[in-house]
């Protein structure tokens, strides 16, 4: 699975109610559409750092790059430049 | 002057969007005491009208009972108007530690301390007592000022979804490498009137060595057999870390808040929180009257055995009469309507029928969650749960939902 689904898989996993149909792919606004609530980022964090062995700073672990799955990919390239 | 014309475009400009996005929010003038009958302005400047409260916070019907008010002049009376001092320096009375002691019995824990309000509890209970080496857990459909206190603190923040405990569970988990734990939710959450899993959530708290806090604003004074709150409910006494609740609702609705749980996690607000250290003493009058409130629903469960009455026959007739409600013991009842224009409309009929009550819609409630909601009060007699009820059925029938479901609903008015 590439990095793009994983993501969009552990949002809807972690992010969406049972039964919830709503669509989420690499562009969707996930924080300013009330999807993520900026308290659980947290988790989003520690997803990322535990599957592609990184740490990402609290600084750049912003609302604005966590907004869309593009962004966390970005993110995440920046510190894992391997990773696909 | 600073108040610069771009300034003032930019505020008119902000306000014509809050009014043009459908939630800009105007005040209606209540000419009368609080209470089950009331006298309301609205439209502005329009005569009030005579109406049944069933929007307020009132749940014992205490705001205006002769005992309490009864009890606020003779506050009044012995210990004056204002202290004009905040707690620490000169602004605490044997009353404010009278009434501290009286809350910590009757909620069965081992401190309390009170705040201006609950809202004030709650912003500065966490920082009071947690550090960047702990995590906070709360339920994802806290209070806004449970979400404003994990703000100003700073330790680590993360969510659960609404009442899940395997999800709450895994995120314990997660973070058995913290400090402390702390797991946050409401007793009784506003909108829908459902319940706290809190003997669950104590279970995974010993499991996982967390603390638990809970706001109970809208359970203490009613809910379980003797109406301490969620925690009796749910048959928790004495396990919960910190319960925050207010003054402000089922206790007389003046005002007030306060923490009250382990008496170290007290003391460390009564040292730490910045709400109590730097905002005014609760003024006498108010301390006074509520030391009473506590003092009658100490001595009897009259009025708490009544709502409960009270709430059951209501949502029994309302589910009868084909309204779609959410199930439920709480007197918040949401009568679900799924679109907020009809959730608006039927609230304003209603009110030409001389029934008070609200709609709710995004962003307060989740998009497509539009209601009525419903609150139910001590004071009401049979008679306003009957006059509320036929109301009901009347402007039910005018837009056609008696017997329909969510599905049906949103097929005859959107979402």
């Amino acid at each position: 699975m590439g990095m793009k689904e994983l993501i969009i898989d552990y949002v809807k996993d972690e992010y969406l109610e049972e039964g919830d149909e709503t669509e989420i792919n690499e562009g969707t606004p996930l924080i300013s559409s009330g999807i993520v609530d900026s308290f659980s980022m947290v988790s989003l964090k520690m997803f990322l750092e535990k599957t592609y062995n990184i740490s990402i700073p609290d600084e750049r672990a912003t609302t604005e790059a966590f907004d869309s799955v593009n962004g966390i990919i970005s993110l995440v390239k920046e510190f894992a430049p391997g990773a696909e | 002057m600073a108040y610069s014309d771009k300034a003032r475009d930019f505020y008119q400009k902000e306000l014509l969007d809050i009014r043009e996005g459908g939630l800009f929010k105007e005040e209606r003038y209540i000419h009368s005491p609080q209470g089950v009958n009331v006298d309301v302005e609205f439209p502005a400047d329009s005569p009030p009208k005579k109406v049944i409260n069933f929007c307020a916070n009132n749940y014992l019907g205490l705001s205006s009972h002769p005992e309490v008010v009864g009890a606020a002049h003779k506050g009044l009376d012995a210990r004056g108007y204002g202290m004009s001092s905040v707690r620490f320096i000169c602004g605490t009375q044997d009353i404010h530690r009278e009434l501290e002691n009286k809350l910590t019995k009757f909620l069965e824990t081992e401190d309390t301390i009170l705040f201006p309000s609950c809202m004030d509890a709650n912003g500065g209970f966490f920082e009071a007592v947690l550090t960047k080496d702990d995590i906070m857990i709360a339920d994802r459909l806290v209070h806004a000022s449970v979400i404003d206190g994990m703000r100003l603190c700073s330790a680590q923040r993360d969510s659960y979804k609404h009442s899940d405990m395997k999800h709450l569970e895994s995120k314990l988990g997660q973070y058995k490498d913290a400090r402390f734990r702390m797991v946050i939710t409401d007793g009784v959450f506003s909108m829908d009137g459902d319940i706290a899993k809190l003997d669950e959530i104590c279970e995974l708290a010993d499991k996982y060595d967390a603390m638990v806090m809970v706001d109970d604003s809208h359970s203490t004074g009613f809910m379980g057999k003797h109406g301490k709150g969620t925690h009796e409910h749910c048959g928790v006494l004495g396990r919960i870390d910190a319960i925050t609740t207010t003054l402000g609702k089922a206790l007389g609705g003046a005002s007030g808040g306060c923490v009250s749980g382990r008496k170290e996690l007290v003391e460390m607000c009564r040292q730490r929180a910045r709400p109590y250290l730097f905002s005014n003493t609760m003024p006498p009058v108010i301390v006074a009257a509520a030391s009473t409130v506590v003092d009658l629903i100490s001595q009897t469960t009259e009025r708490r055995d009544k709502l409960e009455w009270n709430t059951k026959y209501f949502r029994e007739k309302m589910t009868s009469a084909g309204f779609d409600i959410r199930e439920g013991v709480h007197p918040i009842v949401p009568i679900m309507l799924y679109n907020a224009k009809l959730a608006q409309d039927m609230a304003r009929d209603l009110f030409q029928e001389g029934i008070y009550v609200i709609g709710f819609f995004f962003p307060v409630v989740a998009k497509g969650q539009a209601r009525i909601r419903v609150q139910l009060s001590a004071a009401h007699e049979k008679e306003h749960l009957d006059k509320a009820i036929a109301a009901f059925t009347k402007i039910g029938k005018k837009y056609d939902i008696l017997g329909k479901g969510k599905d049906d609903i949103i097929a005859m008015y959107g979402l």
